[in-house]
């Protein structure tokens, strides 16, 4: 009997289009034409449109077949298949790309621990050297704020305690962001290897991560991962449906049992964080970007990108986009090309008119910005900013006063309530737009909402009130006539 | 899916608080297990709690409630529907297949069907936004839907 080893994505969004199904046709196929096929469930290489997509191994490398449907299986086995897409590697979207994280993603069985190469230097070179690579390296914190991670985990080394954690920040809520459970599910252990390496810098013994509720896939593939890991003693702990709990203090809140309310900072987690003991918070993609930091050095990390944004950034592409998924690249591209170029346009076939980038709390930018560079200080000029790297695009149809009360709207459902511009401001925020909506005061309420947005930026506790002006004065600005009454 | 929920009783409720009790931050944890065994979260459920943990009832209520999954008091139908309300799926036409299920349905967000079958719940990204509309029923991840797709999935 004829062998054949192959992989076939089990990543949430192949679930999502049928991989499983998938695959027992392609064991069906396979036992019909007298091959015993070896199927990897791995992570997906984020070619959405693709999916379910099938690399299988034949002596001129491995071979990609997609979008699979069942009918579609038989002639893959028979060499017939229109389903082709050549030799994966050399598939121009995966080409275009400087993967760092996601170089495993896809490839790999995720519940099968690999060389932890980055660790094993960090262990060569000692904590204090840790330190200097990480800082050197000019990594910063990928959740949204951008902070500088070395100088984070310094001011946890430094600080002297019994007991200090590492806990990664894998609540993604972010509409239009995925990149934190695609690496979950396909390539956990890299995860895992970043926060030891972040243990053994600054001193602490205990990680947690804590994954929202939403991702049971990602939730399960990393507590697989974890039972198999003993660099660093990490719990999974599981939430439980709040956005807010995103926000660093809030999710400390929240695994210390309590309501995901804010904190006031200061003092900073990791001076008084989980527990009151000083404590590393960083996003999935922080950590993961550590063993390749490691594993090369500072200098070839520091010379991917631009300006003060160094190394990769996986962006994510959604919402009415030909080509959706995650692409990795140095920061540096422009909005023009990510949209045009790499999503090819809308799925739809209708002019874009507004990207949301950076989550529900991101500005919307109109085409006429398309030459903004994806880097968190030429968004920033923009009155934007690049969050997490969602890209959602949107096209003609959209309604912008309509997405400008949606963003209000969401922060009201989930806002905290400890601070005021946000708990009032975001119900205040709905009910001004609904007014102005309705054709009353136009200019007045304009006003008013000019205001509030004002009061919620500059006077709330967090980002979620204190950025939801980002979505409603974008479309305020850049689309004033769908403001018009 | 997990089997049918079990009927509530202060000594299961209060066998699951014991195994957390003594866990860091362990109230969550224990309200998760709480509510996969009973399907909800009962009231009766919250002076076992208290008790358990050491925190008032207040407190207790105080934290059930705050997350949006903790179902206080509110059973599920046999069934749960979470469609995406999220902007990426809004892109693709996720407000009118909204619309399209409540009817279908005869159901607002969180309301449970006259039969008993389905309960409708938003749900804010589920992380398959380059393939949306998407939905999760009973923990199964759907995308690419429309109209049709979401009938078929209520129907089977």
């Amino acid at each position: 009997m004829k062998t054949m080893r192959a992989r076939l994505p089990k990543d949430a969004a192949s679930l999502a289009l049928g991989a499983d199904r998938v695959a027992a046709a392609l064991m069906a196929s396979a036992a019909k034409q007298g091959i015993d096929l070896q199927l990897t469930r791995t992570g997906s290489r984020g070619m959405f449109w693709l999916e379910p997509m099938l690399e299988v191994e034949t002596d001129k490398g491995w071979r990609a077949f997609g979008p699979l449907a069942l009918e579609d299986t038989d002639a893959i086995f028979s060499g017939t298949s229109t389903k082709a897409l050549g030799p994966i590697d050399e598939h121009p979207w995966l080409k275009r790309q400087t993967r760092l994280i996601f170089n495993r993603c896809g490839q790999i069985d995720p519940a099968t621990p690999p060389e932890f190469s980055g660790l094993k230097r960090a262990h060569e070179i000692g904590p204090a050297a840790v330190l200097e690579e990480v800082t050197k390296s000019g990594l910063r914190g990928r959740g949204g704020a951008g902070f500088p991670a070395g100088i984070k985990w310094k001011g946890c080394a430094d600080a002297s305690a019994p007991q200090k954690y590492i806990v990664c920040n894998a609540d993604e809520g972010d509409s239009g962001t995925f990149a934190d459970r695609m690496l979950m599910e396909g390539d956990p252990f890299l995860l895992l290897e970043g926060m030891a390496i972040a243990g053994f810098a600054t001193g602490a013994t205990k990680g947690y991560i804590y994954i929202r509720s939403e991702y049971p896939h990602a939730i399960a593939a990393m507590q697989k991962a974890a039972a198999q890991f003993d660099a660093l003693d990490i719990e999974i702990r599981v939430g439980a449906g709040s956005y807010v709990c995103g926000e660093e203090t809030a999710l400390l809140e929240s695994l210390e049992g309590k309501r995901g309310q804010v904190r006031a900072k200061p003092p900073l987690p990791v001076h008084h964080g989980l527990f009151g003991a000083p404590t590393v918070i960083n996003n999935v993609l922080t950590f993961a970007s550590v063993p390749a930091i490691l594993e090369h050095g500072a200098a070839f990390y520091a010379n991917l990108g631009m300006g003060r944004s160094r190394g990769t950034m996986p962006i994510q592409l959604a919402g009415d986009v030909k080509q959706g998924g995650l692409f990795e690249t140095a920061f540096g591209l422009t909005l023009g090309e990510i949209v045009n170029d790499i999503g090819g346009g809308t799925w739809s076939g209708r002019p874009v008119r507004a990207v949301q980038v950076g989550g529900p709390l991101g500005a919307y930018f109109p085409p006429s910005l398309f030459d903004t560079k994806f880097d968190y200080e030429a968004f920033a000029a923009r009155d934007g900013l690049i969050g997490h790297g969602g890209v959602v695009v949107f096209n003609d149809s959209v309604d912008m006063l309509a997405q400008a009360r949606f963003a209000m709207e969401f922060c009201a459902i989930e806002s905290c309530g400890k601070c005021t511009p946000c708990r009032i401001g975001s119900v205040r925020g709905q009910e001004t737009i609904d007014k102005i909506l309705r054709g009353q005061s136009v200019n007045d309420n304009l006003a008013l909402l000019r205001d509030l947005c004002d009061t919620m930026k500059s006077g709330s506790l967090c980002a979620l009130g204190g950025f939801v002006p980002y979505p409603v004065l974008s479309a305020l600005n850049h689309f004033p006539q769908d403001f018009a009454r | 899916m997990r089997a049918a929920p079990a009927s509530y009783t202060d000594a299961s409720a209060a066998e699951i608080v014991a195994r957390f009790a003594d866990v860091k931050g362990g109230l969550l944890p224990a309200l998760h297990e709480i509510q996969a065994t009973f399907g909800f979260i009962p009231r009766a459920a919250l002076k076992v709690i208290a008790k358990g943990f050491n925190i008032t009832e207040a407190e207790t209520y105080g934290v059930v409630t705050f997350y949006h999954d903790f179902r206080l008091d509110r059973p599920h139908g046999k069934h749960v529907l979470k469609l995406c309300r999220a902007e990426a799926c809004q892109a693709v036409g996720a407000n009118a297949l909204a619309a399209h299920v409540k009817q279908k349905l005869g159901v607002d967000w969180g309301g449970t069907t006259a039969d008993g079958e389905w309960t409708l719940e938003p749900v804010f990204c589920l992380g398959l936004c380059m393939i949306g509309p998407s939905a999760m029923i009973d923990g199964d991840v759907h995308g690419a839907l429309d109209a049709a797709a979401v009938d078929a999935l209520v129907q089977r």
